[in-house]
């Protein structure tokens, strides 16, 4: 099977890894899941020729983004936490939450493993099989954690529907 | 709530990935990560593919060859780190405007010939001679290149050519004076030469 190029694989995979590094950091760091995304890109580039052809590139991707997410929070970690409430700024392309910021403001309220289930089988599309290798649990494990994750989810979401 | 939920584009989505993909390119070339750079350009032969590796313009394609099938053959011969990059190919796409509308008659670009070898090699290095609006047989650049009975294989390395347009084997014709086939079609080919002729 022979190699696609490059630029395949972001215009496949690009949209799906923007809204896994969103999740995993949340809808106030629009900046940071941006460079969550731009390290992974970078990464996947320069390991790209060596990836298996037989190689399941999504799930290679979201292992490199949940690595890069987690150096970029840690090195936001070290900066001023910024306040809880949704900032109220008419710029929408700086919002990462436009559509629902809801939904995406309880989904970062997630205890980490929840979310990062959530993010990697509901957002990406992983089977639990793939979440729990980036997790570093058993699969029982991730899809208790996703399912614990959605049922949050499901209660805060019904919830802001209503009020 | 179902499982995609999360399923909708964001507002922002398309927008910040267009930008977001511009920043890759633009970090992964100083980074040498960027092996191959393309972008498109529509001229009166149709849209052109333009690929360049760092050393230089690597490949012109036409339409008819098409583009996706190019590249993956470019990811397959060169290196699949292989980005949609226009900036770096905004010196040649301008170059070629500028021949199409007739500002222009020979093209200050450097290229990268790796895609080619051997005999097919020696007759792109003659190309590269032939100036603008002349025209050469096929069994005249075979002679010129010192293999007069090798007409046939002239005719394969032209349409073998990595650099159509660019490196000019429009310019070579049959002895009889018709134009004789193409890489980008006889269509294209008769544009190329009238244009020239004008």
């Amino acid at each position: 099977m022979k190699v696609q190029p490059f630029e395949e694989v972001v215009t496949r995979h690009g949209a799906t890894v923007l809204r896994v590094c969103r999740a995993v950091l949340g809808p106030l760091n629009a900046a940071d899941a941006e460079d969550a995304w731009s390290d992974t890109f970078l990464s996947a580039l320069r390991a790209y020729p060596d990836l298996p052809a037989d190689a399941n590139v999504e799930a290679w991707l979201v292992t490199i983004a949940h690595r890069r997410a987690l150096d970029v929070g840690r090195a936001r970690s070290r900066r001023p936490i910024p306040t809880d409430t949704l900032p109220e700024r008419a710029d929408a392309g700086a919002d990462p939450a436009a559509r629902d910021p809801d939904l995406w403001t309880a989904l970062y309220r997630l205890p980490d493993k929840q979310r990062h289930a959530v993010a990697y089988h509901h957002i990406a599309g992983l089977p639990f099989a793939e979440v729990a290798v980036i997790l570093g649990n058993s699969p029982d494990a991730a899809r208790r954690a996703a399912a614990d994750g959605i049922k949050t989810l499901r209660k805060h979401w019904t919830k802001d529907q209503s009020s | 709530m179902s499982d995609n939920i999360f399923d909708v584009s964001l507002l922002d989505e398309d927008a910040t990935l267009e930008r977001l993909r511009e920043r890759l390119s633009a970090t992964a070339e100083p980074a040498g990560l960027l092996d191959v750079a393309y972008r498109t350009l529509d001229t009166p032969v149709g849209t052109l593919l333009l690929a360049a590796t760092p050393v230089g313009l690597v490949r012109v394609a036409f339409d008819i060859e098409d583009h996706d099938t190019v590249l993956a053959r470019l990811a397959d011969q060169l290196s699949p780190r292989i980005l949609r990059s226009p900036a770096r190919l905004d010196p040649v796409a301008r170059q070629i405007d500028e021949y199409f509308a007739k500002r222009r008659t020979d093209f200050d670009v450097a290229v990268d010939l790796s895609l080619t070898d051997g005999f097919r090699r020696s007759v792109i290095e003659h190309l590269r001679d032939i100036d603008y609006g002349r025209r050469e047989s096929y069994a005249q650049v075979a002679a010129a290149i010192g293999s007069p009975r090798a007409v046939r294989a002239v005719g394969s390395a032209c349409a073998h050519n990595p650099l159509p347009v660019v490196i000019p084997c429009h310019r070579v014709v049959r002895s009889d004076g018709s134009t004789g086939q193409y890489v980008g079609g006889p269509l294209a080919k008769s544009v190329l030469l009238d244009l020239e002729a004008a």
